[in-house]
C-alpha cells in the first residue's frame, strides 16, 4: 500500500467540514494521515488514525500511555511505515523535532551550545536568539547533563525552533516541570506558533491542562476517540469515558478561564463516530457551535 | 632506543591510537564496548580463514567482522536473546572456530594466539603504510558520517525528523570499526585494538568540554600510551602490547586523580 505521497500545494482533504472555520483553515495542509494504522508484532498499535496539521495550527494528540500517540508522531514523521492508510508531507517540509528523551550517554560531553548545533551548522548569533526566545540564553556554555527539568525541555525547544522549521513535532515537552512552569511553557510554544507561523503538533499524556492555544485536541485509544476544539473533546462522552469526568471538568475550566482573557477561539465541531474500527473522521458540519457564546 | 624496529612499532602504534581516539568515543558514546570486542576476536576467525582458503589476511578478517556485526543485528530481532548475551555467544564461539580450524590444518603452522597480543616490534614498512593509508581513509570517512553519527547517537528518531540518515551513518561507522579491526589485528593484536579503542576515550571524558575535544584527546592519549608503553616495554624488557594497555591504564588513572584534584580547587 502506498504509504507516503507528497501533497502538492492544494490540499489533499479539508480535514474540517465547510461549516467549521478553525485556525489554519483554509491555509496549506503541512503533513497528513489517513486511515493510517500500524500493526505490529500480532496487534494493531493504532489504527484509522486521520489527522492533518496546517501552517498555523496546533494540533494536540492526549491519550493514556500506550495509546499509540507515539506511534502516531512516528508515523507522521517517517520514522515508521503505515501498515495501511495513506502518510503525506509537503514537499521539502521543515520539521524541528523535540523528542521524549534524548540518549544522551554520561560520556559524551555536550554543552547547549553543542546541542543547538546536532543537526545542522548555527551561527552563533541564531543560537543565541533561540536561547533568548526560549527564555535561557544564560545556559549556553551549560553541559546539558547538568540541566533542571524545566531548563532542559526549554533548550529542547529552543533547538527545535533554531532552524525555522514548518512544523514543530513536541513529544511530551513539558514532562519534568511543575505546574506554573508547564503554563508558562505552554504559552511560549503559543508564542513560537505566532512569531514562526508553523505547524505545531504536541503529545501529550497530561490531560490536566491541554494548552489554551490549542486549535484542534485529538484523543487517541488505538483509535481517534473524538477530536475538536478543546471545549468539544472535554464535553464529548468519550473523552469522559476514557479519562473520567474530573480530568473533563479541569481541562474545560483552564480553557473557560483563558477565553475571558483572550476572547479567542475556534468553532466547535464535534465528530461522532463510536469506537468502530471502520469509523471515518471527516464528517462536515457536525453541530457546529460557537465556541465565543459557550459558557458552560 | 632508536633502533629501527622501534621506530617501526612507534609508528604503526602511533598510527593505530590516531584512529582508535576518534572511533573509540563513539564506542563508548554508544556503549558499543563489547560490540568492538565481540568483532575482534572475531578477527581471529577471519584469519583461520585467510590461512584455509588463502586469502587476503585483512579482506578475511573485514569480511568476518561484517558477518558479525550483520549477525548479531539479524539475531537480536529474532532470538530474543539480550544483546550482551549475543555478543557473548558470537564473540567467544568464532574466536574457538578460528582456533580448532588452524589446529585441523596441520600444514599451518601459524600460532593462533600471536594474535591476540600482536608483535608490534616486528612491524613492516609495508604494514605502516597500510596502517597510515587505512587510517586517512578511515579519519576521512568518520568526519564525513560525523554530524549523522552524532546525531544519532543523541537521539536517532530526531536526527531522522530532521532530514538526517543516522541509519546509514551506523552502517558506515561499522563497516569503519571492522576496517580499522582488519588492519590493525596482524599488526598490533587484538588486546591492543580493543583496549586503544576504549581507555583513551574514556581517559579523555574526563577533560573534555565538547565531542570533538574528546576525540583529538582520546588520539593525544592513545599516541602516549603506545609511546610511554614502547619505551617502559624497551626499559624494564616487559611484552610491548600489554605495556602499551598499562600504559593507557595510568594515563586514564592520573586524568581520574588531576580531575579530582581541579574539582576541589573549584576549576572547571
Amino acid at each position: 500500500m502506498d504509504d507516503y505521497t507528497k501533497l502538492k500545494s492544494e490540499p489533499v482533504a479539508a480535514a474540517r467540514g465547510p461549516n467549521g472555520a478553525a485556525p489554519g483553515e483554509g491555509r496549506a495542509v503541512l503533513a497528513e494521515l489517513a486511515g493510517a494504522g500500524v500493526f505490529r508484532a500480532g496487534r494493531w498499535l493504532v489504527r484509522n488514525v486521520d489527522l492533518s496539521i496546517r501552517r498555523g495550527e496546533i494540533v494536540t494528540v492526549i491519550g493514556p500511555n500506550g495509546s499509540g500517540k507515539s506511534t502516531t508522531v512516528k508515523l507522521l514523521l517517517g520514522l515508521m511505515k503505515a501498515s495501511e492508510g495513506r502518510v503525506s508531507r509537503v514537499d521539502g517540509l521543515t520539521i524541528g523535532y523535540v523528542p521524549q528523551r534524548l540518549g544522551i550517554d554520561p560520556t559524551l560531553p555536550l554543552t547547549v551550545e553543542r546541542l543547538m548545533r546536532l543537526t545542522g551548522r548555527r551561527s552563533s548569533g541564531d543560537i543565541r536568539a533561540a536561547l533568548e526566545e526560549t527564555g535561557v540564553p544564560h545556559l549556553m556554555k551549560t553541559p546539558v547533563r547538568s540541566l533542571s527539568g524545566g531548563e532542559f525541555q526549554r533548550v529542547l525547544l529552543a533547538r527545535a525552533l533554531i532552524a525555522k522549521p514548518d512544523l514543530l513535532v513536541l513529544d511530551e515537552p513539558v514532562q519534568g516541570v511543575d505546574f506554573t512552569g508547564e503554563i508558562m511553557l505552554y504559552e511560549l510554544i503559543g508564542r513560537i506558533r505566532d512569531r514562526l507561523d508553523c505547524g505545531i503538533l504536541l503529545i501529550s499524556h497530561d490531560l490536566h491542562i491541554v494548552m489554551a492555544k490549542t486549535d484542534t485536541v485529538i484523543c487517541l485509544n488505538g483509535h481517534v476517540c473524538c477530536q475538536g476544539t478543546p471545549e468539544t473533546v472535554a464535553g464529548s462522552a468519550e473523552y469522559k469515558s476514557l479519562f473520567g469526568p474530573k480530568a473533563a471538568e479541569t481541562l474545560a475550566v483552564y480553557r473557560h478561564e483563558h477565553d475571558h482573557v483572550h476572547g479567542e477561539s475556534g468553532a466547535v465541531h464535534e465528530h461522532h463516530h463510536g469506537h468502530h474500527h471502520h469509523g471515518h473522521h471527516h464528517h462536515a458540519g457536525d453541530d457546529p457551535v460557537d465556541g465565543n457564546h459557550r459558557h458552560d | 632506543m632508536t633502533d629501527a624496529f622501534v621506530l617501526r612499532a612507534l609508528a604503526a602504534g602511533i598510527g593505530i591510537a590516531l584512529i582508535a581516539g576518534p572511533l573509540g568515543c563513539f564506542v563508548v558514546w554508544r556503549r558499543m564496548a563489547y560490540f568492538g570486542d565481540t568483532m575482534a576476536h572475531a578477527g581471529l576467525l577471519g584469519i583461520a580463514l585467510s590461512l584455509l582458503l588463502e586469502v587476503n589476511m585483512v579482506a578475511a578478517v573485514f569480511a568476518v567482522a561484517l558477518a558479525v556485526a550483520a549477525a548479531l543485528v539479524g539475531l537480536e530481532r529474532r532470538a530474543g536473546l539480550s544483546a550482551d548475551s549475543l555478543l557473548g555467544i558470537l564473540a567467544h564461539s568464532t574466536l574457538s572456530i578460528g582456533l580448532v580450524l588452524v589446529a585441523m590444518m596441520p600444514w599451518v603452522r601459524t600460532d593462533l594466539m600471536g594474535y591476540l597480543f600482536g608483535d608490534i616490534l616486528s612491524v613492516t614498512m609495508t604494514d605502516i603504510a597500510i596502517i597510515w593509508i587505512g587510517g586517512v581513509i578511515i579519519v576521512g570517512a568518520l568526519a564525513s558520517i560525523w554530524r549523522p553519527l552524532l546525531a544519532g547517537t543523541v537521539n536517532r528518531d530526531l536526527a531522522y525528523a530532521e532530514g538526517l540518515n543516522p541509519d546509514r551513518a551506523r552502517l558506515v561507522f561499522m563497516l569503519l570499526l571492522a576496517l580499522m579491526i582488519a588492519i590493525a589485528m596482524k599488526i598490533v593484536g587484538i588486546l591492543l585494538i580493543t583496549a586503544l579503542l576504549i581507555i583513551p576515550a574514556a581517559a579523555a571524558r574526563r577533560f573534555a568540554t565538547s565531542p570533538e575535544m574528546m576525540a583529538a584527546l582520546a588520539a593525544i592519549a592513545g599516541c602516549l600510551s603506545v609511546s610511554g608503553g614502547l619505551a617502559a616495554s624497551l626499559e624494564l624488557d616487559t611484552p610491548a602490547a600489554p605495556s602499551m594497555v598499562v600504559a593507557a591504564l595510568i594515563i586514564f588513572l592520573a586524568g581520574f586523580a588531576a580531575r579530582g584534584r581541579l574539582l576541589e580547587q573549584g576549576g572547571a
